[in-house]
């Protein structure tokens, strides 16, 4: 079956389309909403703009959908893209990286049933407090590009997701009642590597904008 | 043992419809496709969960004849979603001549529900539930009990006289607590 992803260039939305090319489905496409609202509830947003460099070395066409960000206009976006990606690379079905957000998961799901297009949601419900040590296991290298919730700051960013941090955060989250996993929006991700590129990305730059007093969030730059 | 049974027809849906009912279940468990079980899985376990599918997967209707197990199985049954109009077409008994046991209709999302009892650890009142269907249960036959009604659909079931249950919401996304008390039975 030919599949589209969601892709955010984070861990979920990678790690979705790793489970499904491992069980033997076939990825034409990745489908990336590059929204201008920051704060969108939809949307994956820091270091959007790399999903192209991730894209190339995974040697999948990238569809890019430009968004305002605005509430309900993010979704005619957000289904104009998977339509695209329905017309022209023929999908079946999206894969998306959502873990336990209703809201997420059922407004793509709505717009998949409008398509006439299965929807996969590969980690949902998955348990958190085991899944960052199986994208060790499995090859990913990830560092954090944005933090977004106390005790998480500015020290955070870039870390490369690892033993260490893994220990720190599953910490963190039992003192503080933060999904380990980022679930809740605490932090976003960037995979440098993973099974599904053709070889991993250096990190050459990075940016830093403050938005708040625990809110952080980090540009990078890869080739 | 608890038999669950997957009614999915693509593999990648079972990490979404039956991986989550692993998750709550926890103790020993077996998963197996509906196409696949025998007579020796079934006698060996002591609860069966059978799952919900994918929107736009009706596989399941096409293979009814693989479930009639089902009208002589004595011990606790959960059908969830596709898994309750399963049950409900099986053994609701003197349905219509035009069965109207599975009908058509989408709900998405979360969704009010009245429950008129308590059902498997959901107090009787209004309760909130997850959504994921374009088919419901039209017709129950006399040998059902409705014990939830959303607006539109026959919600949650309990047979008369077994340990049998449907919920057309999914419980191993919101309201664990259904299949909490279903293991404990």
């Amino acid at each position: 079956m030919k599949l589209g992803v969601l892709f955010s260039g984070g861990k979920d939305s990678l790690y979705a389309a790793y489970l499904a090319r491992k069980m033997g489905y076939e990825i034409v496409c990745l489908i990336s909403i590059n929204s201008e609202n920051k704060e969108s509830f939809m949307f994956h947003t820091p270091s959007i703009g790399k999903t192209e460099v991730q894209a190339g070395v995974m040697g999948i066409p990238l569809i890019v959908q430009r968004t305002k960000g605005e509430k309900e206009e993010e979704l005619k976006d957000l289904k104009e893209a998977i339509k695209k990606a329905k017309e022209n690379y023929e999908i079946e079905g999206v894969v998306t990286g959502a873990i336990g957000s209703i809201y997420q998961a059922s407004r793509v799901q709505k717009i998949c049933d409008e398509l006439g297009i299965e929807c996969f949601n590969p980690l949902w419900q998955k348990e958190e407090s085991n899944y960052l040590d199986e994208l060790l296991e499995n090859g990913f290298e990830i560092i954090l590009t944005g933090v977004f919730a106390y005790p998480l700051d500015e020290k955070w960013l870039f870390r490369k997701i690892d033993k260490d941090l893994i220990k720190e955060i599953k910490a963190l989250a039992v003192k503080y009642k933060i999904h380990p996993a980022g679930e809740g929006g605490e932090y976003e991700t960037f995979v440098l590597n993973c099974p599904l590129y053709s070889r991993g990305l250096k990190l050459t730059g990075k940016s830093v904008t403050k938005e708040g007093e625990n809110s952080f969030r980090g540009e990078v730059e890869v080739k | 043992m608890i038999l669950i049974l997957s009614l999915c027809k693509e593999k990648l849906h079972e990490l979404e419809f039956v991986k989550p009912i692993e998750k709550i279940v926890k103790e020993n468990h077996l998963v197996k496709s509906y196409k696949d079980i025998t007579m020796g899985d079934l006698k060996k376990a002591d609860k069966v969960i059978l799952s919900g599918t994918s929107l736009k997967d009706f596989d399941y209707l096409g293979d009814l004849d693989n479930f009639l197990w089902i009208k002589d199985f004595d011990k606790p049954l959960l059908g969830i979603c596709a898994g309750m109009q399963v049950l409900v077409h099986h053994l609701g008994g003197e349905l219509s001549r035009d069965d109207r046991s599975i009908i058509e209709h989408i709900e998405i999302g979360i969704n009010t529900v009245k429950f008129n009892k308590t059902f498997l650890g959901i107090p009787k009142g209004k309760s909130e539930v997850y959504s994921l269907h374009r088919l419901g249960v039209g017709e129950i036959g006399k040998n059902f009990d409705v014990y939830a009604k959303s607006d539109k659909d026959i919600q949650a079931v309990k047979h008369k006289s077994k340990d049998i249950y449907g919920v057309l919401f999914h419980p191993e996304v919101y309201n664990h607590e259904v299949i909490e008390e279903f293991a404990k039975l």
